[in-house]
């Protein structure tokens, strides 16, 4: 088990901050994209890491683990911070990120860097790898759980509903995918390009149980991904509504951060605010 | 082939309860068996093979051995970048498993000719592709995979492709099989046709032209040392497959040879050409118009070594 699993909802807020901080810092100064899908999902990730998960950074291949797939990997930066800072790694690699020579690639990268489960970057591939994942522990009976953290926008691709699909009818209650759901995608609004609305009923016709939280109320989610399954035998769909860029206000909303990296002096200023935040 | 792959995977599946089959939603008449007896080992993901390759990823990272099952194209081709990204990538111990490889489907259309996958699959890092030649090497290749800790493709026939081995050969992945020794010619064949190069390698021997015959089941890796053993003792090489000529077997020794340090054999590679099919047949009809059936075999290997004779004779 983690040992901050036990942490106070303070020492979660604290954690948030700590991985946004991290992935400005490493976006900025890689000078790469995403710091946006960064920032709207610290909280979640935060939660899980500090609460939720039971791991063992001492032993990362701890065959009773739960198992965490990033399969937004562009978020990688954030993801990179939270296994550091959960004591996969140290700190001090996270200055590899996206740098020549390193190992921290700009999408989620499994190779040489202990706690991760999947490598992942196009979209699509990490929940038909979790379902596998939850059908092998709910065969055999083991007490391990599979948690998916999906973006919005991924939810375009049609292997996810394949995976949905066969989720449902194999009664996968060990399997919970969390959708960072801050409703900006590549390009525009989800809204705009393909509308996913309404999403919890779309999971719920395919025979999940869904809970709608705030994705950035650490309480919130504690409580919710605290008490899975929420419904025995179905698989568990959490929609965390959540705001791109949340932390640094004049990132939030915009689709500018899915691409753009802040400055040095723009960097300092966002570091100011999420420090105050 | 697919049957003596089917038998041999459900004793596997007996002595090892690490062995699965995923099937998407294909194997009628074929897969049953297993599915009744090993229903813990044994998932229909439907007719969804991206779900197919995902789930049998996460399935292997959690100590399975995951074998796919689908026709040609659909569990290669539809699901290309999960074999790339999630088998391929993370080493996963998966089993890719295509019945109907070539025009095992022929008179079912375009969609169901599996004519480019070995050469997209052999593309792929950390991935052996194996095309056994016979229903005896069909069962080989199945253990042999099973002891292979990672990716494998293993390309079949569908069903009634005679036994072309005499005695149980010693197999081994990435090392061809010799069924005929000869320095005049040799004959390197994977798949199904090996049966047409062994019919096709009698005959000429019989004119008194010495024949070497190599099963090339592994297509990757290729058995270089064979191939170049071929290149240099003997003075012309064919490679026969029910594949396109770009990019599979001929393919693959073609880069063997232009990348030996001296000289070497001239090469012809037999095969499919690289194009739609577009008149309606059956599997050996539409062999017969790419030239690949023994007749045409036999010919045109005949007027090469005629026309190369002071070469070859």
């Amino acid at each position: 088990m983690s040992a901050d699993n036990r942490a106070s909802d303070d020492e979660l807020r604290a954690l948030a901050r700590k991985l946004r901080s991290h992935s400005l810092r490493m976006i900025s100064q890689a000078k790469t994209s995403h710091i946006g899908s960064c920032l709207s999902v610290a909280d979640i990730l935060a939660v899980l890491y500090g609460r939720i998960l039971r791991v063992d950074p001492k032993r990362p291949a701890w065959p009773s683990r739960d198992r965490l797939i990033v399969s937004k990997g562009h978020a990688a930066a954030i993801v990179y911070a939270a296994v550091a800072e959960a004591g996969f790694m140290p700190v001090e690699r996270l200055a590899e990120f996206a740098r020549n020579g390193g190992q921290l690639y700009g999408h989620v990268t499994h190779g040489g860097v202990p706690g991760i489960e999947m490598s992942s970057g196009s979209l699509g591939h990490g929940l038909p790898v979790g379902t596998g994942m939850a059908l092998t522990g709910k065969r055999a009976g083991e007490p391990w759980r599979v948690f998916v953290v999906m973006s919005d926008g991924e939810l375009d691709e049609g292997s996810n509903w394949e995976a949905m699909l066969f989720a449902c009818h194999h009664q996968l209650d060990n399997l919970t995918i969390i959708i960072d759901y801050n409703k900006i995608q590549s390009l525009d609004w989800v809204d705009k390009t393909l509308r996913l609305e309404p999403l919890a009923d779309k999971f719920r016709a395919f025979g999940w149980s869904v809970r709608e939280v705030d994705g950035h109320d650490v309480k919130e989610l504690s409580s919710t991904l605290g008490t899975l399954p929420l419904e025995g035998g179905k698989p568990n769909a959490i929609i965390a509504h959540t705001v791109k860029g949340k932390g640094v206000s004049w990132m939030e909303g915009k689709v500018l951060w899915h691409y753009k990296q802040p400055t040095p002096d723009e960097l300092v200023t966002a570091l100011a605010e999420v420090a105050a935040s | 082939m697919r049957t003596a792959f089917i038998e041999t995977l459900n004793e596997l599946a007996d002595q090892d309860s690490r062995v699965c089959l995923i099937v998407g939603d294909l194997g009628f008449s074929i897969i049953e068996a297993f599915a009744e007896k090993h229903p813990d080992q044994f998932v229909n993901a439907g007719v969804s093979e991206q779900n197919m390759i995902g789930l049998a990823v996460g399935m292997a990272l959690t100590g399975k051995i995951v074998f796919t099952y689908s026709i040609g194209n659909f569990g290669t081709l539809r699901c290309l970048e999960q074999i790339r990204n999630d088998v391929c990538y993370h080493r996963a111990n998966v089993k890719v498993v295509a019945v109907g490889g070539g025009l095992g489907y022929g008179n079912l259309g375009v969609t169901h000719h599996a004519s480019e996958d070995v050469a997209i699959m052999r593309a792929l890092p950390n991935m052996t592709v194996v095309a056994p030649g016979d229903p005896i090497e069909a069962r080989l290749a199945t253990r042999a995979v099973v002891a292979h800790d990672g990716p494998a493709y293993l390309r079949l026939g569908k069903a009634g492709e005679p036994v072309v081995h005499t005695t149980q050969p010693d197999f081994e992945l990435g090392r061809a099989l010799t069924l005929r020794e000869g320095s005049d010619v040799t004959l390197i064949a994977s798949g199904g046709m090996l049966a047409t190069a062994d019919k096709v390698a009698k005959d000429i021997a019989a004119q008194g032209i010495g024949v070497r015959l190599l099963s090339m089941h592994t297509v990757k890796p290729i058995d270089r040392d064979a191939v170049t053993r071929a290149a240099t003792e003997t003075r012309y090489v064919f490679t026969l497959e029910e594949h396109s000529i770009e990019g599979g077997l001929g393919g693959a020794v073609a880069e063997v040879m232009a990348e030996m340090d001296s000289g070497h054999a001239p090469l012809k590679r037999i095969g499919l050409r690289p194009e739609f099919n577009t008149t309606v047949g059956d599997q050996n009809y539409l062999k017969s118009l790419h030239g690949l059936d023994q007749e045409s075999v036999l010919k045109t290997i005949q007027q090469i070594i005629a026309r190369s004779y002071g070469r070859v004779g």
